[in-house]
């Protein structure tokens, strides 16, 4: 073992890092990623989080169901998915009608809402990466999405960007 | 140099931690926040985690019933 893979292996990591793999679109697991990550931030943890598939509706501009896309497909299903505001519950959505109600619940039991929590996520400089691959299939582009989305990215790049912290998938 | 005053007594978390660390991202360095907060979790780590941010915790004082004090420098 050379005296440089030795340094390195004894090298305190840093542990101040959290990466999100956002997969879920859901309204609740979303409350979770959003939660973590604002919370991970404001304690001084570097986030970033990775919106994959389903995820990736949390980040649109558009925030209600509108056909954003390219191509007659990708539109169709972007219309379907909706954005942050029609994002369903995982269980019990009720046609939609659960998400209003737990924001209504959350309002009034004052806890941040989602929108709120978003909102923090950008005013703590969360750093924000949609998937390059998710979003060639659902024919987006990065102009779809909200302009604090820092970067699109894949596999390779995300894996470098969260060595060293700890990584969950939501 | 100047105090501002922040309120997260009816804050919950992440919110407690947010508010006050967006509220010592606007400050000057060598202004002081006054944040009233209640026992528990905002008790426990928002003094700790301002200092491993390398602020300087002046105080942290009972104000009343499950109200604390903490001021902070930035």
């Amino acid at each position: 073992m050379g005296i440089t893979e030795l340094n390195r292996l004894i090298e305190p990591k840093d542990p101040k890092k959290l990466s999100i793999i956002s997969f879920s679109g859901d309204f609740d697991k979303l409350v979770a990623t959003f939660t973590l990550a604002t919370g991970a931030a404001a304690v001084g943890y570097e986030v970033n989080i990775f919106f994959t598939f389903w995820g990736l509706n949390a980040v649109k501009q558009k925030q209600g169901r509108a056909f954003v896309g390219t191509g007659f497909l990708p539109k169709l299903f972007g219309f379907f998915m909706g954005g942050l505001r029609s994002a369903p519950v995982s269980r019990l959505n009720f046609c939609g009608i659960s998400p209003k109600i737990f924001r209504y619940l959350m309002r009034k039991k004052n806890v941040a809402t989602l929108e709120e929590l978003v909102e923090a996520a950008k005013a703590l400089e969360v750093n924000m990466y949609a998937c390059e691959m998710a979003m060639h299939i659902l024919g987006l582009q990065k102009s779809d999405f909200i302009h604090e989305l820092k970067d699109v990215l894949g596999v390779a790049t995300f894996l470098d960007i969260s060595e060293g912290g700890r990584t969950l998938f939501i | 140099m100047s105090t501002v005053k922040l309120d997260i007594t009816k804050e919950h978390c992440p919110m407690t931690f947010v508010k006050t660390k967006i509220a010592l991202s606007k400050l000057q360095p060598g202004d002081i926040l006054e944040v009233l907060l209640t026992e528990g979790e905002p008790l426990q780590n928002v003094p700790r985690s301002s200092k491993e941010q390398g602020y300087k915790v002046l105080e942290v004082s009972h104000v009343d019933g499950q109200v604390h004090k903490v001021l902070i420098e930035k």
